[in-house]
């Protein structure tokens, strides 16, 4: 499902002393088939911004389709939009709230479809909970609290994969986890994208991470997109992302520098990738570790 | 002056006390020293830290705060008072509806002064740069601000020690870079002692001293720029290096000769000092 924002404003508490302006004309187009970043310091509108894409928000002002669906349309099937765009939100684990995993997971899919026979339903719990990487006979029956943070999350993200949505948001997904449950993560978001699950979006404040997983990004300001590509093209506006209060990953500080300097690196700011332009470069510069 | 010292300290939720969350640790912390505390979910980080204001009484061996023993139920006060804690979740710490009440809370429970109150909040909404927001509602603020204002909370009782429990997870990029500018400052002027509890690789490097947790032991204690140079033995640990080392391991692993790094800044200038050689 393509994703088409056009002109989308939105503002919270309006006619109120309180009214604050959280989208103003917002012009974003979402390919499927896309693993996008959505940067933006606190307050720039991207958690506004994806609570419409499933209709959390209703649209105010401006227009939204996903794939078929236009959300301006007060018939549009909302119900059914939401299950096909998954949210998961901001420290999903907070969410838990079942006496079981089993429980947990198979609440949303319940709702979305009604009629659903218990076998079906457990078939799809377990393959949620395998897809994430948990053992489904050994946590089925576990309380969600017993379990790790690392693990609860999954539990949280295994509820929300459950209906096979086509578009998965994911606020901050890897937020507060350490290293390897930020690796493992993204490597489950890799995984579950290109399948049934076209289209991922992330909300992240980890330019490296953004650097590292996209294929595309756009970067929230004060409610408007502000700029929209590869994360290569991005980051390479360093310095107006810097004028933005925002951080760039530490390659492109670094390619900064060397470009100051007269060495230019064309790299996509991924580690990897930069520290192979960089030992080309230093070869073409006649360096050799012969 | 020691702030902080463990003494062989075991510690597990369980009754049985099988399953140790901290599993004999022996640990000293000097006043004014920071120290970043790193390892996986689950060795035993937050553990440690709610031992240190007594939050948590260890299961045998003992914990002292400036030479009091936090299983001496007299000093629990005491010692809450010289060992503030920020955690994770701002919207857990928040207590009051207009940011400078929330402030004077911990003050106001330690019975100081009405008119030092006042003083304590400009001070402590100064340090953390949300002066502004004085009369505003916390649940109006974003999640970057609510934490500043926790940390201000924290900072009104001028605790000698301050704990950070993942205190800028919850943050954007420029919420953290102001925490940590906060925290530094705390230390290097106000001699605060600052315990770190973080996994961004990046936040340690700015400590005196970071510390290794694994399975509720301490196994790597040194300087950051020390305990980054063993990368092998960090690896098995599942931490990580911070981006600008592993990208400088990457370099001279393939031979180029690179000095060590650990900041962005550090790599640049070694990566033009070898390319000038070259």
């Amino acid at each position: 499902m393509r994703i088409v924002a056009e002109g989308l404003t939105y503002t919270y508490n309006p006619k109120s002393p309180f009214a604050s302006k959280a989208l103003d004309g917002v012009d974003l187009t979402i390919e499927e088939g896309e693993f996008f970043g959505i940067i933006g310091h606190t307050g720039s509108g991207k958690s506004t911004f994806v609570q419409h894409l499933n209709a959390l928000i209703r649209l105010t002002g401006g227009s939204l389709h996903v794939g078929e669906y236009d959300l301006a349309d007060k018939k549009c099937k909302f119900l059914e939009l939401r299950s096909k765009v998954g949210m998961v939100f901001q420290y999903p684990e907070y969410q838990l709230f079942a006496e079981t995993v089993e429980k947990d997971v198979a609440f949303g899919l319940k709702n979305f479809r009604k009629g659903m026979s218990e076998e079906e339903t457990a078939a799809a719990v377990k393959e949620a909970l395998e897809t994430v990487g948990l053992d489904y006979a050994k946590v089925r029956n576990k309380s969600p609290f017993e379990l790790s943070g690392g693990q609860k999350r999954r539990v949280a993200i295994a509820g929300v994969i459950v209906t096979k949505p086509e578009v998965l948001i994911l606020d901050e997904p890897a937020a507060g986890l350490d290293p390897l449950g930020k690796r493992e993560l993204m490597e489950l978001l890799h995984s579950i994208h290109g399948g049934w699950c076209k289209t991922v979006v992330i909300v992240s404040h980890d330019m490296d991470e953004i650097a590292e997983n996209c294929t595309h990004a756009a970067v929230f300001s004060d409610g408007k997109v502000v700029m929209c590509g590869k994360p290569s093209e991005i980051f390479a506006r360093a310095d107006e992302l810097l004028a933005l209060g925002l951080d760039i990953p530490v390659t492109a500080k670094c390619a900064q520098v060397l470009k100051a300097r007269g060495y230019a690196v064309d790299t996509d700011f991924t580690c990897d990738d930069f520290a192979q332009k960089v030992l080309a470069l230093w070869e073409k510069e006649g360096g050799s570790n012969a | 002056m020691e702030a902080v010292k463990f003494e062989n300290v075991k510690f597990s939720y369980r009754e049985d006390g099988k399953d140790p969350a901290l599993n004999g640790v022996t640990l000293c912390i000097e006043e004014g020293q920071f120290v970043a505390v790193l390892g996986m979910n689950g060795s035993g980080k937050s553990t440690l830290a709610k031992l240190i204001n007594a939050l948590l009484i260890p299961f045998s061996g003992k914990v002292e705060v400036f030479g009091m023993d936090t299983s001496d139920e007299k000093k629990t006060f005491e010692i809450r008072k010289n060992a503030g804690m920020v955690f994770q979740n701002p919207d857990n710490q928040t207590v009051a509806s207009i940011v400078e009440d929330d402030v004077a809370f911990g003050p106001e429970n330690i019975g100081v002064p009405r008119e030092e109150i006042g003083k304590r909040i400009d001070f402590a909404l100064d340090a953390v740069g949300m002066q502004e927001f004085r009369k505003s509602t916390p649940a109006r603020l974003s999640g970057g601000q609510k934490q500043r204002i926790a940390i201000a909370g924290v900072l009104a009782i001028l605790p000698k020690i301050m704990i950070l429990d993942e205190s800028t997870a919850m943050l954007d990029p420029r919420g953290r870079r102001e925490v940590m500018d906060v925290v530094r400052r705390l230390n290097r002027e106000k001699g605060m002692t600052v315990i770190l509890i973080t996994h961004f690789m990046d936040e340690a490097l700015q400590a005196d001293r970071a510390i290794v947790m694994h399975r509720g032991e301490v196994v790597m204690d040194g300087a950051p720029e020390e305990i980054f140079a063993r990368s092998d033995e960090l690896e098995t640990y599942n931490l990580t290096l911070p981006r600008a080392a592993y990208v400088c391991k990457k370099l001279q692993e393939a031979g180029m000769p690179v000095r060590n790094a650990f900041t962005a800044e550090e790599l640049a200038e070694g990566i033009c000092e070898s390319l000038r050689k070259a």
